[in-house]
């Protein structure tokens, strides 16, 4: 009931959050799918296999790392580089992190897993290696990219919260400061909101996964 | 023309896959490689259009030499199809038949078009398939597009990897004489790769036999079978070779033309001084125009007077033109027939195959198994 009265009570401030949430998560799984894309693209090419299993040791590693060690790792090696240590960067850089690992391990695996007797064909045809990726092994890797990106976000969604612990916004404000004040209805309403907007962008993204899947791949 | 000259691929490991080969294919021939897996046949198509760089000796192009051209441009020249077919899933049977039209910035009014001859030409209603994908076409449907496929820009030479080796053999073979026909009509220049003798013998102009790398022999399938150069090639033909040369000739190949034949109010004291003239134990009956009316049979006209409507048998199972020799003595050990009337489409008489001919025939083959031919030692 007090998390009704709470949620009621503060409509537009936790608009406000959900909103800087998602800002948060727009622009720092924006970036991490390009470069996660582009490092799979690089990382499946011929004779690289040494290099992309390095890469993905790396990615695999960075999750295991507690989101708390990383912000505090982040901020020393930020000011030591003369930029912003607290707040909007160094969550926008931890969350491209832990966002990487899915997109770049799915691209890597759904470039991999293409067919090789079309690859055959293609260049059989008379297909430039660059027209191969394009025309063939990226269309059927859209579907295994973009699961990879929804598991990105859904990921990020609950890390982004501990981000208020190095001064960024979003809905973990609510969180943070129920759990200094003991207010339980306020730890509960940031909670629910999480959870909701995690919800929502897993199904926002699961109907562009549909729409970005070639037809001749769902029949 | 393609012109192999002395041909060698080592890979990077050190196999030594194809030894140093030579042989041409003539414009508007299809040449199958033949051979046991692993003897290179692959590797030299390949090749053909650069997909495997050759290490030694060259490959030319109506005398030109491959190494000299842009590879991509290349291989847009020359149809490749593949075993495995790999037809793109997320492109639709047009989109897939317009791949190297598409590279070659065709616009689309003719790409659409092209789809559509060559689907027509595979014997696949463009209104119905056009725009299906590939996960929505069965095994021989597949096999089509993708020899449709290789043939978009109208390539004048074609490269074909067992095109037709995974399907079932009963689609194989109608896939087979469905592509004869076509060829027929498009004359491409072909390599044609295959381990089956069978289809060789059927597809090829020439065939190029190989081994561990080497051409053991460049010959018509016909000569293959007739004059094997070794023992190797005789073992790889098999020890059918007599029927598989009937299932190459036809009954044309081996009729005698324009036989002697009677009326059916023809008086029978005619016919049998014919008989007598000729040598002969029957005669064939026809109508106006030679049209195949039936036989009659000597026994069956001693002592009898008449006409030949009285005594002949309206028998006229007989083989059309373009039968093959296999077939046709089928059909006489069937009815079981000495003689085999050969008739054109319009069941008019053309010429009649004896049991005799074919026995002389099959002794042909056989008589040079005692080293008629001089044996290649390798
Ligand atoms: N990339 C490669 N590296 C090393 N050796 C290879 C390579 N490709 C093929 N070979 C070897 O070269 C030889 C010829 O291979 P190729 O594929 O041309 O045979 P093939 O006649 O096409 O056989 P099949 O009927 O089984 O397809 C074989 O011994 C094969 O193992
Ligand atoms: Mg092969």
């Amino acid at each position: 009931m007090e998390v009704w009265n709470y949620i009621n009570g503060h409509w537009l401030t936790i608009g406000n959050w959900t909103l800087e949430h998602l800002w948060l998560i727009f622009v720092s799984n924006s970036i991490a799918v390009f470069i996660g894309v582009s490092l799979g693209i690089f990382i499946a090419g011929k004779g690289r296999e040494e290099v992309a299993d390095t890469v993905l040791y790396l990615a695999g590693i960075m999750m295991t790392i507690p989101s708390l060690a990383l912000f505090g790792l982040l901020m020393p090696a930020l000011s030591a580089m003369n930029l912003p240590s607290i707040g909007f960067l160094p969550a926008v850089i931890a969350l491209i992190l832990y966002g990487q690992l899915p997109i770049l391990r799915n691209t890597y695996t759904a470039i991999r897993e293409v067919d090789p007797a079309m690859i055959e064909a293609g260049r059989g045809m008379g297909m430039t290696p660059r027209q191969i990726l394009l025309k063939i092994k990226l269309p059927l890797a859209v579907p295994v990219i973009m699961a990879g990106l929804r598991n990105a976000v859904v990921i990020n969604i609950g890390i982004a919260t501990i981000a208020v612990f190095i001064g960024a916004r979003g809905l973990g404000v609510p969180i943070f400061r129920g759990l200094r004040t003991s207010r339980m209805d306020m730890i509960i309403t940031g909670a629910i909101f999480v959870s909701i907007l995690a919800l929502i962008a897993d199904g926002l993204l699961a109907i562009a996964e549909k729409k970005l899947t070639p037809e001749g791949l769902k029949r | 023309m393609i012109t192999l000259e002395n041909v060698k691929k080592i890979y990077p490991d050190g196999t030594e896959a194809v030894k140093g080969i030579s042989f041409e294919v003539i414009d508007g021939n299809l040449c199958v490689l033949l051979g046991p897996s692993g003897c290179g046949k692959t590797t030299t198509m390949k090749m053909i259009n650069r997909l495997i760089p050759i290490t030694k000796g060259g490959i030319y192009i109506d005398d030109k030499d491959t190494k000299e051209m842009d590879e991509n441009e290349l291989r847009r020249n020359i149809g490749y199809a593949i075993q495995e077919i790999g037809l793109f899933p997320h492109m639709t049977v047009r989109e897939n038949i317009a791949t190297v039209p598409t590279l070659k910035d065709w616009d689309k009014e003719r790409k659409e078009k092209r789809a559509e001859e060559l689907l027509t030409l595979m014997g696949m209603d463009p209104d119905e398939f056009m725009e299906k994908y590939p996960t929505e076409l069965s095994g021989g449907q597949k096999q089509r597009v993708g020899v449709a496929r290789s043939l978009g820009a109208d390539p004048p030479i074609m490269l074909m990897d067992e095109p037709f080796g995974a399907i079932d053999p009963i689609t194989r073979d109608r896939l087979q004489d469905e592509f004869i026909n076509i060829q027929e009509e498009i004359q491409k220049t072909i390599v044609f790769v295959t381990h089956d003798i069978n289809e060789a013998i059927k597809m090829g102009d020439k065939v190029a036999l190989m081994k561990d790398g080497e051409l053991i022999q460049y010959s018509t399938p016909a000569e293959l079978l007739a004059a094997p150069k070794s023992r190797f090639v005789r073992d790889f033909v098999g020890s059918d070779r007599t029927l598989k040369s009937l299932r190459l000739m036809k009954v044309e190949d081996a009729m005698k033309k324009s036989p002697r034949a009677v009326r059916k109010d023809d008086d029978l004291s005619e016919v049998t001084s014919i008989m007598a003239e000729e040598d002969l134990t029957y005669l064939m009956v026809v109508e106006d125009g030679r049209r195949l009316k039936g036989w009659v049979n000597r026994q069956d006209i001693e002592d009898e007077s008449g006409v030949v409507a009285d005594v002949m048998s309206e028998d006229t199972g007989s083989a059309e033109l373009g039968t093959s020799l296999a077939e046709g003595l089928t059909v006489m050990l069937e009815r079981d027939v000495a003689n085999l009337p050969v008739v054109d489409e319009h069941g008019i008489l053309q010429g009649i195959v004896t049991f005799n001919d074919l026995q002389s025939l099959i002794g042909e083959t056989y008589t040079e198994r005692g080293g008629k031919h001089p044996e290649v030692t390798q």
